[in-house]
């Protein structure tokens, strides 16, 4: 076993111990319920730091901790995004209509102690190191969707995912009790070379699926989705915002470190493959027939966690590479929606369709980054959406999921009529129904276009030139299937 | 072509700078001024492909990587087939600004962005050498033209624009995994070196199938047309022109470039089909135009028709065929884009498309029905318009093939001559219920400007076709001396690995391309 001693790198460590700090003096100031602008500003300062330390770790390959933490290419580029995607949740938090000024302290210390537990996540490479880990995230979460004031919706939706979350994690544990019975490691890289065939080794296969169950739950796949329109729909618009896309990216690291044991073939492999595709076609298919803008997403969401798996079952670095691209690419286009969603709602409620109507005239760069947000979730190109969904499907190609690939192609017919609707509010719809959102003007300051305009610019530029990440990602999944 | 110049990067590009130079101007008439200017300069632009020699094989090539890591390259390129439908992209462009000076009244910045954005992809499409780059430039065009159709359509516009996106897009999902396959099967998304390479001939029937539904959408083809009359009644006359013009094209641009190389036994084997398609959308196309009371309705009929002579041509794998297809190409282009045009200019005038509502024509406006006289002769296919030359060939083709498939277009060419015939004689000498054309002026300079041109080229190709059925010659006879060779070599070999696979690419596996049918079954 490499790395098997203490072996710290505190420099390596940097990101991790900047946002502990940034943690620990949050924790402070809500203790004395100083909302002192000072420490608010020093989050996004701190987000910068991490994301840039981050960057500076790209090359490494190292273990610490006795094995359990593993910095590598992978664990940097989910840090990196990680702490740009709480820079932008921050920036939405700002703005925050639905939070009293003195909830504000707490909300950003369980915001930041949630990012914390996703970085950690993204080095965990041991069973225990990311059920802890994980579990700090989500237990930030649990307080987090509530935190809406006088709302009885949220106040359900943070209900549901307690309830439906606290059943995961139940899962998990048994499914990781079963691993260590039947392997007797929990070390992934120790793991990798064992037996996962079901004749063999049935209890482990059982424990691993019920493990992966849990990971399931938190990127809300079918038939784990259940939350995931409600909390979207009840929680806040800037909660909804980071609840879509970070801890998502936690699961996603996770299942990218775990894909290590499949290969194509096997039993778990072909679930995975089964889960994506009917995960793809219920999401599409639900989204089709909703109104409210973050109901319609989180089943948006729903298809894109299958679209992710499609990367998982070939089982070759590309094949992570581009679930990783496309997790990515996910993020960027999430939040690209969701910060239009945040401006356009002045008084923080929840959107409909007709919402949006006349946008293009109210709001020209708003309209536009929806439009390129749309365009990128459907998968047309120039977008960063287009290129992950090639590099997926180019992957899972020939490996005996071919129609997995013929699913995922298929589906984009059904997405497009949804997502279409979001341009066709904002473009031609043009007659503004009384007492709308559209009564209240919506926040075009400075920060808001300039917001719109980088992540509209990103969605765009990632899709033509996908070059530089790409070969960034490629790397660092070879590097972890060696 | 050894020049350092990027003349097709120029081409593909400039009018998307030129979309965003426009963002500053607040003035309408300095944005139609601005978009006037930079479709002008484009076709100067344009200037430096008359060094385009009359030989097969891509000319004025440029490759660049463009993410290595998965083989993605920059490649532009024309070749004979290409060439003009690149030409007639870059002409239409103009026409287009000047069509809608008066016709757009509202968001006007918006609209000239459209259209800008629009031509880049269409230079794209038909230049692109790589797949992944013909698919951006493919998808990408369906936006500006859904905003087109959306924005500034009729009354039924949502409708329309919402059909005209689920149906071309529906069909260009399995295009993509078709792309996908033949990435994975033959090593490349570089089209020149996969249509070097043969596949095996289980492949070549799913993937023509792929590409099929994607063109034959496009096209449109007879049971996938429907999308058609609505997008064009719908869509603004500048719409309705590159819709005409370049974007029916991409349909059956995409058959002669990747069906024909890539599948070449699929090809022959679904020949019937595809000819008997051919049939059925010339006759039902025309026949259905014959029925209607809506001047665009008619137009977009006749365009189902006259496309089904393009794939009729290809379809008949004959030398006299193909060059008529693209000769088609291009005489409907020139022809149905003008007709528009002139829809567009009544339309104004009248603030009707209804045949009824357009009656006396040729007392008012006697220079609009000069025009249209003009371009509804070289509809119908009148010797010595341009119409008459492409429709001939292909005609003549068909009788070489056979005689029953001559003796079945022959109706349709009847049909053609009935249909424009009925409805020039009821605008230029029908008795309108009321007098509300004496107060219309006849062709301003603007509209004699766009309609001059179209209205020369016809004259010109009808007399002197030569010139042009030249420059795409070799091509053709090329991609049909390939065609035939692989289609004697594909039947006996027994593929298992296909050759010239470059090094440094990431599928090392040899994969039994015959997976893929039992694969689509079983989904």
């Amino acid at each position: 076993m490499p790395g098997l001693d203490l072996n710290l790198n505190l420099g390596l460590l940097a990101p991790e111990i900047i946002f502990l700090g940034l943690v620990i003096l949050l924790f402070a100031a809500s203790m004395a319920n100083c909302q002192g602008r000072l420490v608010a500003w020093l989050c996004p300062l701190a987000a910068l730091a991490s994301a840039l330390l981050a960057a500076c770790g790209l090359g490494t390959e190292s273990t610490q901790f006795f094995g359990v933490y593993r910095l590598d290419g992978l664990s940097q580029f989910f840090k990196i995004l990680i702490a740009l995607g709480y820079l932008v949740a921050w920036l939405n938090a700002l703005s925050q209509k639905t939070v009293e000024g003195d909830q504000k302290p707490d909300y950003r210390l369980f915001l930041t102690l949630s990012a914390f537990g996703l970085i950690l996540l993204s080095s965990a490479s041991e069973l225990v190191a990311i059920y802890l880990a994980m579990e700090l995230a989500s237990y930030s979460l649990y307080v987090l969707i509530p935190k809406r004031s006088r709302s009885r919706e949220a106040a359900e939706a943070g209900l549901k995912y307690i309830l439906f979350g606290a059943a995961a994690t139940a899962l998990a544990l048994y499914g990781l009790a079963l691993i260590i019975a039947s392997q007797h490691v929990t070390i992934i890289a120790a793991l990798t070379g064992l037996d996962w065939s079901l004749q063999s080794n049935p209890l482990a296969v059982v424990g691993l699926s019920l493990f992966l169950g849990g990971m399931f739950f938190k990127l809300a796949l079918f038939p784990f989705h259940f939350w995931c329109p409600d909390v979207y729909q009840g929680a806040g618009n800037e909660t909804a915002a980071y609840v879509a896309t970070l801890p998502k990216l936690g699961a996603i690291i996770v299942l990218i470190r775990l894909a290590s044991l499949l290969a194509p073939g096997l039993a778990l492999t072909d679930i995975l493959a089964f889960l994506a595709a009917a995960s793809i076609t219920y999401g599409n298919l639900c989204a089709l027939a909703q109104r409210d803008l973050k109901r319609m997403l989180g089943f948006s969401s729903v298809a894109h966690a299958g679209y992710i798996l499609v990367g998982l079952v070939s089982g070759t670095p590309e094949g992570l590479a581009a679930s990783a691209f496309y997790a990515m690419a996910y993020v960027l286009m999430n939040l690209l929606c969701f910060w239009v969603i945040c401006r356009v709602s002045a008084d923080g409620r929840n959107l409909s369709y007709s919402d949006l109507n006349g946008l293009s005239a109210r709001s020209p760069l708003l309209a536009l980054s929806l439009l390129a947000a749309a365009f990128s979730l459907v998968g047309l190109p120039p977008t960063v959406g287009f290129i992950g969904k090639l590099w997926l499907i180019t992957s899972a190609w020939g490996h005996g999921y071919d129609w997995l690939v013929i699913v995922v192609c298929v589906n984009t017919a059904i997405a497009i009529f949804y997502y279409l609707s979001l341009v066709r509010h904002a473009y031609t719809e043009e007659d503004i129904p009384a007492g709308g959102a559209q009564a209240l003007a919506l926040d075009k300051g400075l920060l808001s276009q300039a917001g719109a305009l980088l992540l509209g610019l990103l969605v765009v530029l990632l899709g033509l030139l996908p070059g530089p990440v790409w070969n960034v990602v490629l790397g660092a999944s070879q590097a972890l299937l060696d | 072509m050894p020049t350092s110049y990027p003349v097709l990067t120029v081409l593909t590009f400039f009018p998307l700078l030129a979309a965003i130079l426009l963002a500053p101007i607040r003035s309408e008439r300095r944005v139609r001024q601005a978009t006037l200017i930079a479709s002008l300069v484009e076709v100067i632009l344009a200037l430096p492909l008359a060094c385009f020699k009359s030989q097969a094989g891509f000319q004025f090539q440029e490759t660049v990587p463009w993410a290595e890591g998965w083989g993605l390259t920059y490649a532009l390129g024309v070749d004979g087939i290409s060439i003009l439908m690149v030409l007639l992209s870059v002409m239409t462009l103009p026409l287009c600004v000047l069509c809608s000076w008066t016709y757009i009244g509202r968001r006007v910045k918006e609209f000239h962005v459209c259209l800008l954005l629009m031509t880049t992809a269409c230079v794209g499409v038909f230049s692109a050498l790589d797949l992944v780059l013909f698919y951006v430039f493919w998808e990408a065009l369906l936006i500006p033209m859904y905003l087109m159709i959306a924005i500034w359509g009729g009354d039924q516009r949502r409708y329309a624009s919402i059909k005209f996106f689920l149906y071309t897009l529906a069909g260009s999902t399995l295009l993509l995994v078709a792309i996908v396959a033949l990435r994975i099967a033959g090593g490349t998304f570089f089209i020149p070196d996969l249509m070097a390479q043969s596949f095996s001939y289980n492949f070549q029937y799913w993937i023509f199938l792929a590409l099929f539904l994607a063109f034959a959408i496009k096209v449109p083809m007879f049971p996938f047309h429907t999308w058609l009359p609505a997008a064009h009644v719908q869509a603004p006359s500048a719409g309705s022109v590159i819709l005409a013009a370049v974007l029916l094209k991409m349909g059956t641009y995409g058959f002669l470039r990747f069906s024909l190389p890539l599948c070449p036994l699929a090809s022959v084997s679904f020949a019937p089909m595809m000819i008997a398609i051919s049939i059925a959308s010339i006759l039902y196309g025309g026949a259905v135009a014959l029925g209607q009371n809506d001047i665009k309705k008619l137009i977009a009929y006749s365009s189902v028709a006259h496309m089904g002579f393009v794939t009729l041509g290809i379809f008949l794998f004959s030398p006299d065929g193909v060059n008529g297809a693209i000769f088609q190409m291009l005489n409907h282009g020139i022809i149905t884009g003008a007709m528009f045009m002139l829809i567009g200019a009544v339309y104004e005038r009248s603030h009707s498309r209804e045949i009824q509502k357009n009656l006396g024509l040729g007392r008012y406006l006697p220079h609009f029905m000069l025009f249209w006289g003009l371009f509804g002769l070289a509809s119908f296919g009148f010797p010595g318009t341009n119409g008459f030359v492409g429709e001939f060939m292909v005609i003549l083709a068909a009788f070489k093939a056979s005689t029953a498939i001559g003796l079945l277009v022959i109706p349709g060419a009847l049909l053609a001559a009935a249909y424009i015939l009925k409805v020039t004689l009821r605008m230029a000498w029908g008795q309108p219920a009321s007098p509300a054309g004496h107060g219309w002026r006849d062709l301003r300079k603007k509209e004699w400007a766009y309609l001059v041109v179209p209205a020369a080229l016809v004259i010109y190709l009808g007399l002197a076709p030569t010139g042009l059925l030249s420059l795409i010659g070799p091509s053709v006879d090329e991609t049909l001396a390939v065609f035939k060779s692989k289609r004697e070599q594909v039947s006996v070999i027994r593929l298992t690995s296909p050759g010239g696979r470059p090094e440094g690419l990431i599928y090392e596996r040899d994969l039994a391309p015959d997976g893929l049918s039992a694969q689509e079954e079983a989904m």
